[in-house]
């Protein structure tokens, strides 16, 4: 028998050590005692409510990477800040808290009913609730409401929310906002009246079917205007709803506890259960999934799904406590038309045929944690989506078409190929990774591809800035889009109308310059009957395929984690990719 | 003509020595801190905008028209030559500054490094919030690492060539080695989620009691410490070994000297020059923000601080973080020298 040298034992001893810490930290991040396995089942709060519950009290606790944008309601514009908001912000009108497609519902919020429509669809007019205040009792009015408003006419000073509302109600910008506003009562705004106290009436210059949907935003939450504090009201907002701030240190920690001047019977909407929301903001994301999982945190707040390490224990361990949502976001590939050969319909064509969309698709994580391969450009929450498929991506399950790929160049006149230059962020989870297997994808068709990776931070002043663009000769530009509220208006203007077409912070990145398409707007904001619109923006659709302006290739999924304790937990239409978060509640008291 | 010195002199320097020394070494931080502060500002604001880039953008969020973006301009005065620019920030530190676009005015009082639009609040509130974590972190853990490392080195030294000795640096290899991240996950893992040991808070403030502080802590001092003694260790072993073997050691022990007063009082003092060197560099470091600690442990300290202002863009909040890591490493230095003389009397001021 060979004899075992004490050198060899200390190795051997050391290896042991190793490995039964590497085992015991991955057995970690919650058992079945404490951490899941018992949830109400996998998808369990997809277009149904996981765990209905009426019962109150307990903390909610709710962990994120990113912090708020803005607690301000008018400056916010992440979609978790919106939905977060409702916690502290009423509006006149907000989404029904409902599962799914009837989430999308508008609803009276503040308003006793939504907007009372003049013939020529241009005169919005509401009346307040009896009881609604604010959170030192005072009542809240239709003034309130005005002033909140006028706050997103002080541009240099409630920057980075929604400009919707501005540009509908005074889009030549004659009104200066509150704080220039030399009328006694700083309610200058000639769009907005407000008769009395209860009443308060929208004047449009021009129809837009969407109005209420942009009154639904956090933007159109009243403020007092005794407790504006202008830029630093994101530090302390005034709660008009059933819980207000007890503390906020900007990425870090959010604290709300209840309202209690707050009344019940003055809101139909939110059920209030929590006695406290906690929300704790960490930059480890493996952490805060093992916590999510161990039960310390019930939410994640951010809503952008689960790390890989995460996904993979919560699904193989916990599939009850998971749901795989749709998050309303279209992954993309535009096609800048100014950039040469993507001038030519054929160039562009052939970037469809040569892509393998169900690659894309395993490079971002496959089916669950990537989502499904997209066909058209509108998300499918979105009225106007349609099956669509010019390009056979679906009947082919997106693998790509090599010999139609080449037959488009040759069409193109660049039957050996050509050269492009595509853009992807470096600080979006797998999209460097995604460009980069269509580049290996697309050299088989012979279309050679370079990748630039650019900070996500910059994508307003850089991929948003077309004289940029052209200086650094991109052609292609990956990236994300979900709509803003859940019509053609909030998701594809932006994106094609010519009109959007700005020197920064511009969406139409393709640079589609398309009278056609911008008149299709038009007539879809003109309709105040949405199936009407819906028709419209599945006409703008097509178009957009047929020209093959933009290439999408993802409907976008989520793993997202569904702690224990929460009840009355289900995803709304309106808040894609996450909980309505107002509606949470918790089972116990902690 | 001079006279020689003889036996029983102690050439220390004298207290006006010493201040003028320390004069003109505050001189020379004041100097490099504006130097890397120059630079900070050239990189972040100057940088983009020859580029072509307006980073006015940044500071304005979605759907920014060309109104607020030139609003934004000149409340930041971000079309001002670059030494202006520069100018109004030194000048608001002592003095405070008002941000004004009309009558949109931002206060930002004294001492204003800064003020973050994403936050909007004054870069200095930021850091004195983020101070006292990594201050506690960086303080806990050198103790830690520096009382380990060093006992370690020296008892391997004295031990050399035994199984204490080859443990002892094979465990000093692993720490060097196994990068923050890795260890804190797996301290994590142990002993927050198997074992339950330690509860980490969820956040970290002036207002939360001692108890909280040192329970969120430990772990983080640990494994900090566990990357750094390692170093120490080995650092302490192979500084010990050479003067070991010095002349006056071997004088000391045959003029009949006791082994722990040879070690204590020639080998070791000797031997923590070098050492000191070190350590002063890596608290300097450590209190310019431990970032991959803080991230780890989530410790809302100066490195949490510099990663989320990094990636939110968060140009003000950048440059004061850039500006307490100079500070601490150029003070962290000075006192290391200031410290040799008192360690090592060969070493004279002046």
């Amino acid at each position: 028998m060979p004899r075992v040298s004490p050198k060899r034992r200390l190795t051997a001893g050391a290896a042991l050590v190793v490995a039964a810490l590497v085992t015991t930290t991955a057995c970690g991040g919650g058992d079945d005692d404490n951490g899941g396995g018992k949830g109400a089942g996998y998808n369990a709060a997809l277009n149904k409510v996981a765990n209905p519950s009426k019962k109150a009290g307990g903390t909610l606790r709710m962990v994120g990477k990113q912090d708020l944008d803005s607690a301000d309601p008018q400056r916010a514009y992440y979609g978790m800040s919106w939905d977060f908001m409702r916690f502290y912000t009423r509006q006149l009108v907000s989404y029904d808290t409902k599962p799914g497609k009837a989430g999308t519902k508008l609803v009276p919020d503040l308003a006793e009913s939504t907007a009372k429509i003049s013939k020529d669809g241009k005169t919005y007019t509401y009346k307040l609730r009896d009881g609604v205040t604010w959170e030192d009792g005072s009542p809240l009015t239709s003034k309130d409401v005005k002033y909140g408003i006028e706050r997103l006419w002080a541009t240099d000073t409630i920057t980075g929310g929604p400009g919707y509302i501005r540009q509908t109600l005074d889009p030549k910008g004659e009104y200066k906002g509150p704080y220039k506003d030399t009328s006694k009562d700083k309610l200058g705004l000639k769009a907005i009246e407000t008769p009395d106290d209860k009443t308060i009436v929208f004047k449009l210059p021009k129809r837009n079917g969407d109005f209420e949907q942009f009154l639904a935003m956090p933007a159109g939450s009243p403020v007092k205007a005794a407790k504006d504090t202008k830029a630093k009201y994101t530090s302390r907002p005034f709660s008009s709803g059933p819980y207000k701030f007890q503390s906020y240190k900007p990425g870090k920690k959010i604290v709300l506890v209840r309202n209690d001047k707050w009344k019940k019977d003055s809101d139909p909407i939110r059920p209030a259960l929590p006695d406290k929301v906690d929300v704790t903001i960490s930059a480890n994301l493996e952490e805060n999934d093992k916590r999510l999982m161990s039960g310390d945190y019930d939410v994640d707040l951010n809503g952008t799904g689960m790390t890989q390490s995460g996904r993979v224990t919560a699904v193989q361990k916990h599939k009850a406590n998971v749901d795989n949502m749709h998050t309303s976001f279209v992954r993309y590939v535009a096609l800048i038309h100014t950039a040469k050969p993507f001038d030519n319909v054929h160039c562009r064509k052939a970037v469809f045929y040569g892509t393998d969309f169900a690659g894309l698709q395993q490079t971002r994580g496959g089916k669950l944690a990537a989502g499904d391969i997209a066909n058209s450009t509108l998300p499918k929450a979105v009225p106007g989506s349609s099956d669509y498929d010019p390009y056979g991506v679906l009947e082919r399950k997106g693998k790509p078409d090599i010999a139609k790929a080449k037959d488009e160049l040759k069409q193109c006149g660049k039957p050996g190929g050509f050269s492009a230059k595509l853009t992807a962020r470096n600080n979006n989870p797998g999209e460097v990774d995604t460009a980069e297997a269509l580049q290996a994808q697309l050299k088989k068709v012979g279309i050679n591809v370079s990748v630039e990776q650019l900070d996500g931070a910059d994508s307003a002043s850089i991929t948003g800035s077309p004289s940029v663009v052209k200086k650094r000769g991109y052609s292609m530009q990956m990236s994300g889009w979900g709509p803003d509220f859940p019509t053609g208006q909030g998701y594809a203007q932006p994106l094609f109308d010519s009109r959007f077409l700005v020197e920064n912070g511009n969406y139409n990145e393709s640079q589609i310059k398309d009278k056609k398409i911008d008149a299709m707007f038009d007539d879809a904001i003109a309709q105040t009957d949405l199936n009407k619109a819906a028709e419209i923006y599945k006409k703008i659709d097509k178009r957009i395929l047929d020209q093959a302006d933009w290439m999408p290739f993802l409907y976008e999924k989520n793993i997202t984690w569904r702690g224990e304790r929460l009840t009355n937990a289900y995803m709304s239409d309106a808040y894609n990719g996450r909980y309505d978060y107002v509606s949470l509640g918790v089972n116990d008291k902690k | 003509m001079a006279r020689a010195p003889h036996k029983g002199d102690r050439a220390t320097a004298g207290p006006r020595t010493v201040l003028a020394y320390l004069i003109r070494r505050l001189i020379a931080v004041i100097i490099m801190v504006l130097v890397v502060l120059l630079a900070t500002f050239t990189v972040f604001y100057m940088l983009p905008k020859w580029a072509g880039q307006d980073i006015a953008v940044l500071f304005a969020g979605k759907q920014a028209g060309a109104e607020q973006l030139e609003g934004i301009r000149t409340k930041l005065g971000l079309d001002d030559p670059l030494i202006i620019q520069f100018w109004d920030f030194i000048k608001g530190i002592p003095m405070g500054r008002d941000y004004a676009n009309g009558s949109d005015v931002t206060h930002c009082p004294a001492p204003c490094f800064g003020y973050s639009f994403r936050t909007e609040a004054p870069v200095w509130e930021t850091l004195k919030d983020a101070l006292p974590v990594t201050g506690a972190l960086a303080a806990g853990a050198c103790v830690l690492w520096l009382g380990a490392g060093v006992l370690t080195g020296v008892v391997s030294a004295l031990k050399r060539g035994t199984v204490w000795d080859r443990a002892a640096m094979t465990t000093a290899l692993g720490g060097v080695s196994l990068p923050v991240f890795f260890t804190g996950m797996i301290a994590m893992g142990i002993f927050v989620h198997n074992l339950g040991w330690v509860e980490i808070a969820d956040s970290l403030s002036t207002d939360d009691s001692v108890d909280v502080w040192i329970q969120t802590l430990i772990l983080p001092w640990i494994v900090l410490a566990f990357l750094n003694a390692a170093m120490y260790a080995r650092l302490t072993r192979a500084t010990m070994l050479e003067v070991l073997g010095e002349d006056y050691i071997r004088t000391a022990r045959a003029k009949g000297l006791g082994e722990p007063a040879v070690i204590r009082r020639h080998a070791l003092r000797s031997a923590m020059t070098p050492i000191l060197t070190v350590f002063g560099l890596d608290l300097g470091v450590l209190m310019g923000g431990a970032v991959l600690t803080e991230s780890t442990f989530n410790l809302p300290g100066l490195g949490l601080e510099a990663v989320r202002a990094i990636s939110s863009k968060d140009l003000p909040v950048i440059l004061g973080v850039t500006l307490c890591a100079a500070l601490a490493i150029a003070v962290a230095n000075l006192v290391v020298d200031l410290l040799y003389a008192v360690i090592d009397p060969r070493v004279r001021l002046g």
